[in-house]
């Protein structure tokens, strides 16, 4: 039966560049002397450290545990020792620095207690979900989301398909394809516990066309383990199938909602190198400690794929692979289209690291021509897969006019580049619509930060006001009983006073312990002595509003 | 003017400003070979006029506007609006003519407003109307097509008249010259003839004027091979031929003897080489392919009202600048269902 197939707006063909990495199996790299582990890898907030500088590790242990819903804890990739915790570069666009845990490895690859599961079918999908949450999996694809809380559709939502992307659209990566290749039985084993977890009615496994060895290599593992469940689709090779509404849109013809979540059409969409990885961790107890990365470009000598342990410095990852040659003009982590220039090799493979594309200039960087003025040609649209005009983005963005730009929905760019590349003036038009973002984004914080205080300073001016009006009606009302009384008791008033002082005196005198110091005050110390006593008042005054 | 990649993409295809604007210029090859042909060598020498004057004024623009020369002179945009301004041009005109309305293209159309990408109007058509305007008689006074004229001009004696605005012995201007097909049923329409009448004159052919249907043809044929190579979308052209081709229809069908048939208004005058070179302009018509559709029919329901109740034979140019200040706002009213919104 051939599956029925959509398709999105615009996109590309590019030269894939594939064949470079392909022409090898996967290889197992070596073992470096020091892992370097971020403690964010992932997107939610950094995990926290579970041990000291000084502690031995073993291969597999959790050394940073998961904080709070959406976060990943972080394994040992290899046994050793920890030798600090502390700032190290880490492959980030900002090229910034973050805490990391950094082992120095023993060599002897002592793994720690596994705990496989034996049948994932006797766990209910909650359990299962915190297998996969302890095993820090997350998304492989290069977003790097927490797998387990995809995993979860939540109490009132049925899950129709679950979409395996093996896409892999960009130029020169392969890590997912060679994974199809080469360990299609696990990405099956993955995706059957996967629909597990998420009680999926079915599973759909779309493929670039562009990949027949995979397609090949998944419908023979399929037919092997007699799974009728999953189905392999291949699908047309364009940039940016692999993007996952795109993918979505190809192989159920729904549109997931601007800003929504795939599960808001019934589906759920995972790599195939996380599935594969599920498996691992749920039936073999191994948690995210390694990952297939493609190590290609002109700049290296001898581009494949490498199984590599998390945390290895890219430097020795190149150097493994005959790199980097005097060729090499940049570093990009990822692929050409969306990857990032890494501009600090020390920086550790982490678990979103599909691909170091160590390129020449030939191989990018060096645009054809001048930057020109935008002449409007609209091939940016033609190209854009959401539909967007990134020509009048461009130019809101470009004056600023955040407005108009969410207008011409910036926030539906996915950032996937078809618009700069095909832009003959050569615009860095992503650019700017990542500027616009982010400044968009600062407003609105500061924006909220401004509320925040200026409904603070309201509420504030409200209750002084207030008081002052309660102030005032209490002495009016007192003015007003004192009015009443006056005239009747004055004189009454007047003697209880004069009798009162009478008997202090006499009492003063009867102890003789006159205070001397309040009498005979020169002007300066009254004034001091009434000073002092204005600011007790001011201060009791005021911490009884702190009270308030 | 930084060409290094700060983020990504890494990769860029090769298309650049320059191709775009090269394949344009050769795209209009053929029809200047048919002008040639026709209307002897005053095109070329217009061609040639109006460029050197364009590239000598943008050159100048730019260096009082602190812009580098290099990248903007060689982008190929002058030599495009200046090539469709020459073409337009009646082939035998004082040389004032095309080195003025380059001048004005340039000048006022392009680089007052900021130069390549920034001008709202067409600069070809600015630097087209304000010759209209300000010298009717040169603009529509026409050399007769080849076969019409008993000794042609050679191409010396082309540019002696161009220059000097002297003709070979014994001829005259009135000779040599008439007035373009859509000005004759113009002026035969407002004399009370009827169409087919003005229409039996050796001038007009199977659809238009005699020479012109051939050089439209020209000029649809390099268009349909931009449509073919996708530097122009289909939007623009079909709904402005679309618009034109249904008015005339309509109004054909009602009173045949009062307005001339489709095949006339598609033939004759401008609309081909509008509908293909000049509202395809990117700078300044509409940018979303629905707002493009809607810019094309503007412009042909335009071109059909000024040509037929207007005052002047064509209203190509006049159409097309209006449109342009459309433009923004169709744009705006425009834009593509974005993937993920409802409709």
């Amino acid at each position: 039966m051939t599956h029925r197939l959509w398709s999105f707006p615009g996109g590309l063909h590019l030269p894939g560049h594939k064949a470079l990495s392909t022409g090898t199996p996967i290889r197992a790299a070596a073992i470096p002397r020091f892992l370097i582990l971020p403690l964010q890898q992932h997107i939610g907030a950094p995990a926290k450290p579970l041990v000291a500088v000084g502690d031995t590790v073993d291969k597999g242990q959790m050394i940073a545990a998961a904080e709070g819903y959406v976060s990943a804890p972080v394994h040992a990739s290899s046994s050793g020792r920890v030798v600090a915790i502390e700032e190290r570069p880490i492959p980030h666009p900002s090229g910034l620095s973050g805490p990391s845990i950094v082992i120095e490895t023993d060599g002897k690859e002592r793994w720690g207690k596994r705990k496989p599961v034996a049948d994932y079918r006797s766990l209910d999908p909650s359990a299962l979900r915190n297998v996969i949450r302890d095993a820090g999996i997350v998304g492989l694809g290069g977003a790097g989301f927490p797998a387990y809380v995809k995993l979860n559709p939540g109490s009132h939502t049925a899950v129709e398909t679950l979409v395996l992307n093996g896409a892999e659209c960009e130029p020169y990566i392969t890590c997912d394809d060679m994974l199809m290749r080469e360990r299609a039985d696990e990405i099956v084993a993955g995706a059957r516990i996967m629909r597990h977890a998420l009680q999926a009615r079915r599973c759909v496994l779309g493929v670039e066309d562009n990949k027949p060895e995979a397609i090949a290599a998944l419908g023979e593992a399929l037919e092997r383990l007699s799974e009728r469940e999953i189905e392999v689709v291949p699908v047309p090779t364009r940039y940016p199938t692999g993007g996952e509404k795109q993918l979505i849109k190809v192989l159920t013809g729904r549109e997931v909602p601007a800003q929504g979540l795939p599960i808001a059409v019934g589906v759920v969409c995972h790599n195939v190198a996380t599935a594969a990885s599920v498996h691992r961790a749920v039936e073999r107890g191994e948690p995210l400690i390694s990952r297939i990365v493609t190590v290609t470009g002109g700049g290296v000598a001898a581009p494949g794929n490498r199984e590599v342990l998390i945390g290895t410095p890219m430097a020795e990852l190149l150097q493994e692979s005959g790199g980097p040659t005097p060729a090499m003009s940049k570093l990009i982590m990822g692929g050409p289209m969306m990857g990032f220039t890494v501009r600090e090799p020390g920086a550790p493979v982490i678990k979103t690291t599909n691909c170091l594309l160590a390129a020449t200039a030939a191989e990018t960087g060096e645009r054809p021509g001048p930057v020109l003025p935008c002449i409007r040609c609209g091939e940016c649209a033609k190209a854009c897969p959401v539909s967007l005009l990134p020509q009048q983005l461009y130019w809101h963005a470009r004056a600023k006019d955040f407005d108009k730009a969410q207008d011409h929905k910036l926030f539906d760019c996915i950032e996937c580049g078809c618009c700069a590349y095909v832009c003959p003036s050569n615009l860095p038009l992503v650019q700017y619509f990542r500027f616009a973002k982010t400044e968009i984004w600062t407003q609105e914080r500061e924006k909220k930060k401004a509320d925040i205080a200026r409904e603070r300073h309201e509420f504030r001016q409200a209750r002084i006001e207030r008081e002052k009006a309660e102030r005032a009606a209490r002495m009016q009302k007192k003015q007003a009983e004192a009015a009443a009384k006056e005239g009747s008791g004055t004189d009454d008033k007047k003697a209880a006073i004069k009798a009162a002082m009478e008997r202090a005196k006499a009492k003063r005198a009867q102890a003789g312990t006159e205070p001397r110091n309040t009498e005979n005050l020169t002007e300066a110390q009254q004034r001091q002595i009434a000073e002092a006593e204005a600011r007790r008042a001011r201060a009791k005054a005021e911490n009884s509003t702190e009270e308030n | 003017m930084a060409s290094t990649t700060l983020s990504s993409p890494h990769l860029h295809g090769p298309e650049t400003v320059s191709r775009v604007m090269h394949r344009v210029i050769v795209a209009l090859v053929p029809a200047i070979i048919g002008y040639v042909w026709y209307f002897g060598w005053g095109v070329l020498v217009n061609i040639t006029i109006a460029c050197t004057v364009a590239l000598a004024a943008e050159a100048a623009m730019l260096s009082l506007r602190g812009r580098p020369l290099g990248p903007f002179l060689s982008d190929g945009s002058a030599l495009v609006a200046t090539l469709l301004l020459a073409i337009a041009l009646p082939p035998l005109v004082p040389w004032w003519i095309p080195a003025l309305g380059a001048t004005f293209a340039m000048v006022f159309g392009k680089h007052l407003y900021g130069g390549l990408g920034y001008n709202p109007f067409n600069p070809a058509m600015v630097g087209y109307v304000v010759l209209l305007v300000s010298f009717p008689l040169e603009m529509t006074t026409w050399i007769l097509p080849a076969g019409f004229l008993e000794h042609p001009l050679g191409i010396g004696d082309t540019i002696t008249y161009i220059f000097a605005g002297a003709l070979p012995g014994g001829l005259t201007l009135d000779a040599i010259t008439m007035a373009s097909p859509l000005d004759t049923m113009k002026t035969g329409l407002g004399m009370a003839r009827t169409v087919s009448e003005i229409s039996v004159g050796p001038l007009f052919g199977a659809f238009g004027g005699v020479a012109w249907e051939v050089i439209n043809g020209l000029i649809l044929l390099g268009g349909l091979w931009l449509l073919w190579r996708r530097v122009i979308s289909w939007h623009a052209p079909v709904g402005m031929l679309g618009a034109l081709f249904l008015m005339s229809a309509l109004f054909h069908l009602f009173a045949p003897d009062t307005y001339p048939g489709p095949l006339f208004h598609l033939a004759s005058g401008g609309a081909i080489l509008g509908a293909f070179f000049i509202i395809t302009d990117p700078v300044s018509g509409a940018t979303s392919p629905r707002g493009r559709l809607l810019f094309g029919i503007g412009a042909g329901l335009l071109v059909y009202v000024i040509r037929t109740w207007g005052g002047y034979p064509d209203g190509v140019a006049f159409a097309v600048l209006l449109m342009n200040m459309a433009a923004p706002t169709i744009d705006y009213y425009t834009q593509p269902r974005v993937f993920g919104h409802e409709g």
